[in-house]
This record gives C-alpha cells, structure tokens and sequence, in this order.
C-alpha cells in the first residue's frame, strides 16, 4: 500500500521536514507577540527565518581548550539525528524508507541526541554548558523508558514494527483512541528528546542557557534548527502511530498527513509556552514510578485487546 | 553500492575501535567505541538484520553515554579529566591485541564455510522474535532474571537513601524527609 520512494527521496526528507518547522517556528512567532501584546505583522512572522543569515554570519565564540571535535560532532549530531529519525515517516502513501523496523530505527536517531548533547556540553570546557549536557543525560533516562513503551504500544496494536503498517492497522479507530496514556506518554516524550518546553532544563535559564551557554554563529543554529526539527519529527511520527495516519475522507493522503502534522505540531508549540520547565530529577520519579507501572498497563491492555479480537478494533 | 557500504563501515569499525586506545581523553575514547559500535549496527544492518542492527545502534548509544558519564566520574586520576591511556603495559597488550585480531581474521578465511541450504526467511524479525519466544525461552527468562537482580542488587548496595530514611523506622512517616522538595507523593 505504502509505496517505496526512490534515492533521490533521501534529499526530499530535510527539505520537508525544514518546511514544516519553518511554519512551527512561525506559529511559535506569533504566539510570542500574541502574548507580548504586539500586533502580528509580516516582521513577527519572519523573525525565526531572519534569524538564520545573523547567524551564519555572526563570529564563532572560542573557549580555553575545548574538546572541537566532539564539539562540532555533537552539535551536528542533533539535527542529523532529527533528519534521520524521519526518514521513516510515511507521508500519505510514501516513505522514503521502507524498513520493516521503522519505530526501533525512529527510536534509535532520537537517542541518538543523548550522545549529541552530552558532546555539545562537554566540547566547550566550560562549566554551564557542561552541566547542561548531563542534565539531558539525567533527562533521557527519564523519559526513555515511558516512550519505548509508547511506542510499543502501537507496535503491538498493529503486530508490526513498520510506521506504514502501523499506520494502515488503524482503519477502524486510532491508536491516539483506545490508547489514550500511550498517546499522553508519546507526546510529552516528543518535548523531552527536543528538550523544548517543560523540557528544556538541559538549556535552562538558569544556566544562562545551559548547552547551547556557549554556542554562537552556524553551531547555535545546527542545535536550535535541530531542536525544532526533532520536534517537528517527533510530531510527524505521531501520526502514524497514533492519528491513523494519511487516512480521512475527501483529501489525499499527503494531505491529511500534512494538516495531522501541523496539528500535533501547533498544539506542541502551543503548549511549550504555556507549560513550566520541570527539573530532570523530578521527572525522574514521575516517570519511574507513575509512567513505567502507566505504560506496562497500557501495554497490557493492548496485548489482551489484539489477542481476543485477533486484531486492532 | 552494497560492497562499498562493506568497505565503508567495516574498516570505520576497526579504526574506530583502535582510536579508543590512541585518545588520551575519556571522553574521545568513549565516543570512539561508539563510533565503532554504531559501524557494526550498520553492518548488520546491511546484512540484512534489520532490528539487531537497529538494536545495537540503540542500546550502545544509550549505554557508551552511560558509560561516559561513569567512567569519567570514577577514573582514578582527577575525575577523568586528566589525560590517559586505556591500557596497561603497551607493548604487551598490542602484541597480544594485534595477534588475536590475525588470529580471528585468519580463521575467517580457514574455516571451512557450509554452503547455504534454503532461502533466508522473509521476515527475519519475526523469526528471531519466535526463537526468543519460543525454543530459547528458558534461557530469556533465566537471563532476564539474572540481569534484573544484578540491577536492584547493584541499586540497592549503592542508594544513599532507602525507604526507611525516607518514611522512618516504621514506614509510616508522611510526606518522607527529603532533602530537595518536590515529586511523586510530596
């Protein structure tokens, strides 16, 4: 059903995904002025894109002795692991790649930042930002566990490990229904792998910025771009897994996976502004004893749904 | 293109694996072994084993950052900072490391391969979940077991506070003595 792109699709993924973050960071634009009180102009709205020739151009800030290697490493890190997560997003009826294990490999690049942001705290040889790379390590081994269960909760509502598949399992009623913690769970995740929101204590105001404390010029935009990309990735995923996918009447596929996507995607932006920031070790046991119990429930329940129904309902 | 991808990440493992007892910061070291952990992900990959490769690409990053964190925490010299190699006696551990490594390699090309009977399956994921789940089921669920006590007998030795410096002798003080607010329960 779900057709195979060619080679050249690869190059298509970050233009897409560069699109849909654009219009994110637009709405986030609008949602500041908004609440500032200013009237929304043309200007607001370009504000995020004009952003980005100040920064290829503007100098890069040097430290005393810093790691360079794992520096840049780790800040390339963040937008290629945002990239290369959605690559298995189906969009209507096309992935670029079809692999059988889309959610494991979407699960994979998204960890992928644990070791691109501890890189990017620990390159600079400084103190703020090197706290700011292990608050996102204390970070993920919070939120990790909940958002594999997520995810393997629509795994194994539709008895397969492919996005597309997944996404075509829910004919009848979606995941996002009859699965609503898992859901809940998978969203909440999207914010703590793109440390935005109630997650973005690892670049914190009270660390005067946390990892990207020292980061200006092209390496604050690779790791400002490469939050909002994983947002906007970890939102286009969301459909497949659990909004049904290209499915809905009237409009194609492509269609309704762009107007699902953008909805998660504002509701996300959304909801980072209004939602506080919430330290690691909180989280921590928030997750470990609320979330993980939540979660193996959740699981449960699905496994017993699709073994007696012998399918997704 | 498929032996390329061979040539590619192959060598990059090996290098890579090398590089970790050529740095002289934990921190290269560790990334390093990952690099070379997220080459042989690749590899298995390309031979065709989707979720094992995706799973060691997974696991190892999480557990090399881990790592990182520990190893740098509990290094002997001055929190890890300091530069360091990761061996003991040189020549000897490379005389020995070079000798295993042709030794292994060697035994690549002497063995006397088997030629393949049948076809490989169609979906090989499946396969590995119902050998898993089926015929090795005794040895996952002792393994599982065995990791789960190593884990809550490795945390249990290492909290600095249990539950009885929370709630008290009799378990019953509420909302626990804790030295930072905040929570589930608080």
């Amino acid at each position: 059903m779900v057709g195979s792109a060619p080679l050249w699709a690869v190059l298509v993924v970050p233009a897409v995904l560069a699109a849909f973050t654009v219009v994110a960071a637009g709405w986030d634009a609008v949602l500041a002025a908004r609440s500032a009180g200013r009237p929304v102009t043309g200007a607001v709205l370009a504000a995020p894109l004009a952003e980005v020739p100040r920064l290829l151009a503007a100098q890069r800030r040097t430290t005393l002795a810093p790691d360079a290697l794992l520096w840049r490493l780790g800040v390339a890190a963040i937008p290629a692991a945002a990239v290369l997560s959605a690559v298995v997003i189906p969009f209507g009826h096309v992935a670029v790649s079809r692999m059988t294990v889309g959610v494991v490999w979407f699960n994979a690049m998204e960890v992928l930042t644990w070791a691109g942001l501890w890189m990017a705290g620990w390159g600079p040889n400084a103190v703020l930002s090197l706290i700011g790379g292990y608050r996102y390590v204390a970070q993920g081994l919070a939120y990790e566990l909940p958002l594999m269960f997520a995810l393997i909760c629509a795994a194994t509502g539709a008895q397969s490990l492919n996005a597309a598949d997944i996404a075509a399992a829910q004919g009848h009623l979606w995941f996002a229904v009859w699965m609503p913690a898992a859901f809940a769970v998978y969203l909440v995740s999207v914010y703590a792998f793109s440390f935005l929101g109630p997650f973005a204590y690892p670049a914190g105001r009270d660390l005067a910025g946390g990892v990207t404390a020292e980061l200006s010029g092209p390496d604050r935009l690779a790791l400002e771009a490469g939050r909002w990309l994983l947002l906007t990735s970890g939102a286009g995923m969301a459909v497949p897994l659990f909004l049904g996918g290209g499915a809905g009447p009237a409009l194609p596929p492509w269609a309704w996976s762009a107007v699902k996507t953008l909805a998660v995607l504002g509701l996300l932006v959304w909801g980072r502004r209004r939602l506080p920031v919430i330290r690691a070790d909180r989280y921590a046991e928030l997750a470990w004893v609320v979330l993980i119990p939540l979660m193996i429930a959740q699981a449960l329940a699905v496994a017993l749904v699709v073994l007696t129904m012998g399918g997704p309902p | 293109m498929t032996t390329a991808v061979f040539w590619i990440l192959g060598p990059l493992a090996a290098a890579s694996g090398f590089m970790v007892f050529r740095f002289s910061s934990m921190a290269r070291a560790t990334i390093a072994l990952l690099v070379s952990f997220l080459a042989s992900g690749g590899l298995l990959i390309w031979l065709g084993l989707a979720y094992l490769g995706t799973v060691v690409i997974l696991m190892m990053i999480m557990e090399m950052v881990i790592m990182a964190v520990f190893m740098i925490a509990y290094m002997m010299n001055p929190a890890g900072l300091m530069p360091m190699a990761m061996y003991h006696n040189k020549r000897g551990s490379l005389a020995i490391s070079i000798a295993v490594f042709a030794l292994l390699a060697a035994g690549i090309f002497a063995a006397p391969w088997p030629r393949r009977a049948g076809a490989p399956p169609r979906d090989v994921t499946f396969q590995l979940g119902a050998a898993l789940m089926g015929p090795q089921m005794l040895t996952m669920i002792v393994l599982g077991i065995t990791l789960f006590a190593t884990m809550v007998a490795s945390v249990v030795l290492a909290t600095h506070r249990g539950r009885y410096d929370r709630f008290g002798d009799d378990l019953k003080r509420r909302p626990p003595a804790d030295p930072m607010r905040g929570g589930v329960g608080r």
